[in-house]
């Protein structure tokens, strides 16, 4: 048997045998459960506006509520089988970022509280900041040369 | 301070918020089962999409409709950013684009980094 024809049976094996994961299940999980979230955060900033405040401000708390809240129940390790049952349900939302600081800042504790937590906090979050930040630049960018959003909106 | 709490559960704006920030969440959960794309990856493409559809202004809309729905998700993050960035821009120009995006996000930012390294003091792995 030549090299590539066995790869290609043995790709054929895996897909045999692996369980198809099931999209559909899945999906419906993701959305009660990226609803809710965003649901408890809405009941949040309806609070917040309740009590005056403008919409940054409400906006801000309530994502620091959120982080605050998923960063305990990671710390409870409950984060985890929620993650695993309602897939990117949990992880789209800001609560998802906020797991992914703090397990590795969590496992990596051990090795010190400057490089291991300090260090390791942003293996995940690293990219989505530094992705996010430049093309808020580039945002700003474009805007100082076109000076107007509506030119791009067609 | 009373609260009005029939304002705080009004049935439409919650529906609204759910039904958005679920269909934001089911498109990450097909990236994720039909694209071999790790989480991380698909993180920066929620927020890298959020800052330019917030830079388009389209995505202003969207929050407009949905409220939370849509600045809970990540790419709600990402048009703080862009949001931020053009007002910046607005006020001091160039120096703006990179200071504005940081600004509007610092306070879900710092406020966090120092919540995230409590939680990792108090709890073991």
């Amino acid at each position: 048997m030549d090299p590539l024809e066995s790869k290609k049976t043995y790709q054929d094996y895996v897909d045999k045998k692996s369980p198809n994961s099931k999209i559909l299940k899945n999906c419906f999980n993701a959305f009660w459960v990226g609803g809710l979230i965003c649901t408890i955060g809405q009941v949040i900033l309806n609070i917040c506006k309740e009590r005056g405040f403008d919409t940054q401000t409400s906006g801000t708390i309530v994502s620091i509520l959120l982080i605050g809240i998923s960063a305990f129940l990671t710390g409870l390790n409950l984060f985890n089988k929620i993650g695993k049952f309602a897939g990117a349900g949990s992880l789209i939302p800001i609560t998802g970022f906020a797991n992914s600081i703090v397990s590795p800042a969590m496992e990596y504790k051990s090795e010190g509280y400057v490089m291991g937590v300090g260090g390791k906090m942003f293996t995940v979050a690293g990219p989505v900041l530094v992705f996010g930040i430049s093309a808020s630049i580039l945002v700003g960018i474009i805007y100082l040369i076109f000076n107007t959003q509506s030119v791009t909106l067609v | 301070m009373d609260i009005n709490w029939a304002n705080v559960f009004e049935i439409s704006s919650l529906l609204k918020c759910f039904i958005v920030g679920g269909l934001i969440c089911v498109i990450g959960q097909i990236l994720i089962d039909k694209t071999k794309l790790t989480p991380a990856r698909i993180l920066v493409i929620f927020v890298t999409t959020g800052a330019i559809l917030g830079g388009l202004g389209i995505y202003q809309y969207l929050v407009d409709f949905a409220g939370a729905g849509a600045t809970v998700p990540l790419t709600g993050f990402g048009n703080n950013l862009a949001k931020g960035a053009i007002e910046a821009v607005k006020e001091s120009g160039l120096v703006g684009a990179f200071t504005g995006g940081v600004k509007a996000a610092a306070g879900r930012n710092c406020g966090c980094r120092f919540l995230w390294l409590h939680r990792s003091t108090y709890f073991k792995a």
